[in-house]
Parts: structure tokens; sequence; C-alpha cells
């Protein structure tokens, strides 16, 4: 076990090395570089050359990248010119809000897609098995704003029952107590990825159905239902828990995606607005904090699953 | 693509005894999914659309008209109605959906083609290179796709050409990734090692034996890029970063619908994104028929 975390957090540390080089990089491609992305596009000769003196930015580059993690280390993700306000501050802000929204789409996606999963594996073959997998396939294809325009459509502005607006409150107690306004963004970011859920749900099922244990059971004469929960879902949830961390990604672009559209105060309509006013600080920043919270996701699964499943360390 | 036109297994010399019999029985395992055949036909079907539907539907797509503004469908002779600057909706499907299909294609290819290419040098040398190139497209992989693209669309400019690159410069990660684990596979053949000990180089191995070896797997992926690169050009549209007006696409077309969905305008919402989800899932489909047709080669082999 101890060689599996060490091997593993080596591992992690390299890609999170890696992912701070990309964002540098990223970095150096802003045009005029860094001192006309943080000072603006009016900001004269004498002023980048002070900047890029103050900052070593006339460094050579493996020292501007020296500089650039030690500033990160020590928490300084730079100064958003367009909000007058530290990235970093932004952030904390922002980040319990986005946690929030995507707290909630992946409760609700789990809710949804535990039981439609096992409908599908005990209905295999039959009518609702295969309107399930087609609807399934439907979903892969559908980008999340189509499907939230839709769901806008119809139940903002065909049966208005709830606003096409998200809470506009700072704090997330402020945003719990307007829980008509959080449907629409919750269930768009959670319908995003019920599908995948519910397949891997169905297949989970389906192979632990086959298992010997399974027969043992039947054989004593235990229920179909009993079956399902005292040995079926026991094995089945602990990889749909660790699938998780492997859908940061898709999570972090569905609630983007979200926020732009329902106005939703978090990280991602952070990230867009910053995209529409060129605000390089802030859209390094965010892509930085997404790229460290998926490799540590994922780092977090493996460590999860070894934990939890011992056949796991011992291939590892 | 058509059945007939399924690219022939090896594509090269060396199987021109076995191949005839071999793709018809390829296309005939392609033409059984039903699925695949369907999106074939939807696929034919929309790209009728959009390349030869303007020849029949001529429309203005450049210069407004807001005397023809907001028209619900069927009104003054526009069967999908018009959209807030007075676009006949119809025509402007088309349009939009050249760019769509043009960027997603072009990108989706561009993509597979140097991740093959990627894949299969890490793949093939291995070692220290191998995994110096495997832990920058895990980290490159490690930052959300939708992101990634945000922050170069707001670097650069696009236009048709900078938005192909723009897309593939991201998703070229996952089939360098796939391709490398072909390429790992296929460098222990015997016919590689034969190949090394005649004295062919590095360069020979990777183009002549390892490339054409994974076209199988290339072929099939190259579909799913195309639908996920026709989804990422939608994204970017919806938030505003792709290709500025008059200029349009399927999710700008989508993003200037949003501002009426409060007063109903649903025929500015339903067509373009109908239109995505049907052309997606045909590229799906078509992979999964892919797969199984090469599936039945491969056991041949």
């Amino acid at each position: 076990m101890a060689r599996f975390l060490i091997k593993r957090l080596a591992q992690a540390a390299v890609v999170l090395l890696l992912v701070s080089v990309i964002v540098f990089v990223l970095l150096h491609m802003l045009p005029g570089g860094p001192a006309r992305a943080i000072l603006g596009v009016q900001a004269t000769p004498q002023a980048v050359a002070h900047f890029n003196h103050q900052q070593g930015y006339d460094r050579s580059l493996p020292e501007q990248y020296a500089l650039y993690l030690g500033r990160l280390f020590s928490g300084d993700l730079g100064e958003s010119y367009k909000l007058n306000q530290s990235v970093a501050s932004l952030l904390a802000e922002r980040l319990p809000r986005t946690a929030l929204l995507a707290g909630l789409a992946i409760a609700l996606a789990a809710v949804l897609a535990v039981p439609l999963g096992i409908l599908q594996a005990v209905r295999r073959g039959k009518a609702a098995d295969h309107v399930l997998t087609g609807a399934a396939f439907l979903a892969y294809a559908t980008p999340v704003f189509f499907l939230g325009l839709v769901l806008v459509l119809l139940f903002s502005q065909q049966i208005p029952l709830f606003p096409a607006q998200a809470p506009q409150a700072d704090t997330v107690s402020g945003i719990l107590a307007e829980p008509r306004a959080l449907v629409l963004p919750v269930v768009t970011t959670a319908l995003g990825i019920v599908a995948a859920f519910s397949r891997y749900m169905r297949s989970a099922v389906l192979d632990n159905l086959g298992e010997e244990y399974v027969r043992t059971a039947r054989a004593k004469g235990q229920s179909g239902a009993r079956i399902m929960v005292r040995h079926v879902l026991r094995n089945a949830l602990i990889p749909l828990a660790t699938l998780l961390g492997l859908y940061l990604p898709t999570l972090f672009s569905g609630t983007l995606v979200v926020e732009s559209m329902f106005n939703y105060p978090g990280m991602g309509l952070l990230f867009w607005s910053a995209a529409q006013g060129s605000d390089f600080p802030i859209l390094l920043g965010v892509t930085l904090v997404v790229g460290v919270a998926t490799v540590l996701g994922s780092l977090l699964t493996d460590i999860a699953y070894a934990v939890l499943d011992p056949r796991i360390r011992s291939v590892a | 693509m058509t059945a007939a036109e399924l690219p022939v297994p090896g594509g090269g010399t060396g199987a021109a005894t076995a191949t005839p019999s071999l793709a018809r029985r390829t296309a005939a395992v392609f033409a059984r999914n039903k699925l695949a055949l369907a999106g074939t036909v939807v696929l034919a079907g929309l790209l009728a659309l959009c390349f030869l539907g303007p020849l029949f539907h001529p429309t203005d797509q450049v210069h407004t008209d807001l005397a023809r503004a907001n028209l619900a469908p069927g009104t003054g002779g526009h069967l999908l109605g018009t959209t807030d600057l007075g676009y006949d909706m119809l025509g402007r499907l088309m349009y939009g959906g050249r760019t769509s299909l043009e960027v997603g294609l072009a990108a989706g290819l561009l993509a597979t083609l140097f991740g093959t290419v990627y894949g299969a040098v890490a793949g093939y040398f291995g070692g220290w290179l191998d995994a110096a190139m495997m832990r920058i497209t895990d980290a490159a992989l490690a930052i959300p796709a939708l992101f990634l693209l945000v922050v170069v669309a707001a670097i650069v400019t696009p236009s048709k050409p900078v938005l192909i690159l723009v897309i593939a410069s991201v998703a070229w990660l996952s089939p360098a990734r796939l391709i490398r684990g072909e390429a790992l596979a296929l460098r222990s053949r015997d016919y590689v090692h034969a190949m090394r000990l005649m004295g062919g180089g590095g360069g020979r191995a990777v183009f002549r034996h390892i490339v054409p070896n994974a076209l199988g797997t290339v072929v099939v992926n190259a579909t799913f890029q195309i639908a996920d690169a026709i989804l990422y050009v939608a994204y970017l549209s919806f938030l505003g970063l792709s290709i500025p007006p008059p200029a349009a696409d399927w999710g700008s077309m989508l993003s200037a619908g949003i501002t009426y969905t409060q007063v109903g305008h649903w025929w500015l919402i339903f067509p373009p994104g109908i239109a995505i989800v049907l052309v997606v899932a045909a590229f799906n489909f078509i992979g999964d028929g892919l797969r199984d047709a090469f599936d039945v080669r491969l056991r041949k082999d």
C-alpha cells in the first residue's frame, strides 16, 4: 500500500508541475507578453520595461518559471486588471458557490442514475432498456447549453414554474435561500452527466449479477430485491463513487456553460466574463485551479479505490 | 461516408489479394448495423442540406432586414421564421451548418493526424521519450478541454482556419494516448523485429508498420474526434469566442436565440440545437458501426 501511495503521489506531483508549465507557456503566448496582458494595451514602453524588470520577466525563461512557481506557492495568482482585485481572493469568493452547484448536480445525477441503471440491468434487452439506451446516446450528443435552453423554454416560458436567472446572492446560504431559482441550473448540470453515470451503473450491476456470490445467495433462497441491495448495489456503488473523480473535468465544463447561461455567480461565470474582456490573469488563474483540482480529484479517486478494493493495490 | 466507400483495410499493396472479400465483409458488417446506417443517412442529409440547400433556397445571410425580423415559422414565406436581425432561419441553418461541419471535420481530422503520429512515435520508441511525451499529454488532459479552448480562443482572433487550429491543438491529446497504446502492442510484433534486423529505421517502422496497422483504430477514433470537434465549435461559439458576426454557426445561432427564449421564440433554438444533436449522434453511431466492422477484420487476422 505504501509503495502504491508513494508511486501515485510522485506521478501526481509531476503532472501538477507540468500543468503549471502549460499555464506558464500560455502566459507567454499572450499578445505582447505578460506585461501587456497585465498593464493593458495602453501601457507605455517604459512602463512595460519597468514591469518586466520588477516582475523578473527580463530574466532567462527557467528563472522566470522559478519565480512564477514561487509566486504560485505563496498563493499569488496575479491581479485582475478589470475587477481591481486579486485573482486568489476572487476565487476564494467564487469557488464555494461553484462547489455548491456542482455538489447539488452530482447528488441529483446519482439519485437519478442509480435506479435507472438498475432498471436497465434488470430489464436488459427489453423495451425499457432499449428506450433508456437510446436516450443516453442522444444525451451524449446534446450540448449542455441546448438542454438548458430547452428547459428554460419549457419550464420558465411555457409553464412559468422556475425563474431563468440563478440566485444572485453572495453567500452559499443566500443562494440556498432561493431554491426555485436553483432548480434549472442544477437540473441542467446534472442532466449533462446522468447519461454517463447510468450507463456505468448498468454495466456495473450486470457484472455483479453474473458473480458467483449472487448465484450462492439465490441458491440460499434470498429474494431478488434483497440480493440487489445487500450484494449487487454494495459492490456497484464503490466504483460509482470513484467515478466522480474522473468526471471532474466534465463537471467543471458543465458549470462553466451553465453559470454563463443562468448568470450564476460562480467561478465559471467569472471565467466566462474574463474571456469576454480578455482579463488574462483571471483566465490563467482559473485554468490552473481547475487543472490542479482535476489532478487531485483523480489522485483521491485512485487512493479511495485502493483503500476500498484491495485487488487494485496488488495489481499496481 | 457510405458503406461502399469504407477505407480498404491495410490500404497498401501487401493486402491486395485478400482485399476484395475482406472489404466486402467489413462493409457487410457495417451495413447490418442499423444505427450506423441511420447515422450515415442522417449525415448525408445534413451535408446535402448545408452544402446543396442554398442552391435551392438562396438567402441573404450578410445584410440585416429589420422589417422582416422575428417572424414566426411559416409567415412571409419563411419556413422556419426569421431571426432578430431578419435573417431567414432555414437559410441561416444551412449557412451556419457549413461553418460547423467544415471546422468540425477539419479540426477532427487534423487532431487525429497529429495525435496518431505523436502517439505512434511515443509508443514505438518507448523509454524516456515515451515517458516524457505521455506526461505532457497527461498534464494537458488534466485541464478540462473547454477551459483550454476558451483561453486559447481569447488569445488569438478566431477565423475559420484559426478556429480549426485552436480546436485541433486541444483535441489531439486523446487520439495520441489511444494510438500510443496500439503502438506499444504493435512494436513487439515479429514483422517489426524482422524489419529492424534488416536495417530499417525508426521512421520506417512508425510510418510503414505501426500507423498502417493501427489504421482501424485511427479511422474509428477520427469519427469520434469529428463529433467532439463539432461540439467544441458549438461550445466556443455559444460562449461568444468563435468567428465574429455576420459569420454564423449552429452554436452562435443558439447563443443569439438565448435572449428570445423569455418571449418564446422557440424557432431560434430548436433548429440549430437539433442539428447539432443529429450530426454528433450520427458521427458517434458511424464510429460504433466502423468499430464493429473493423473488429471482424481483426478477428480474421
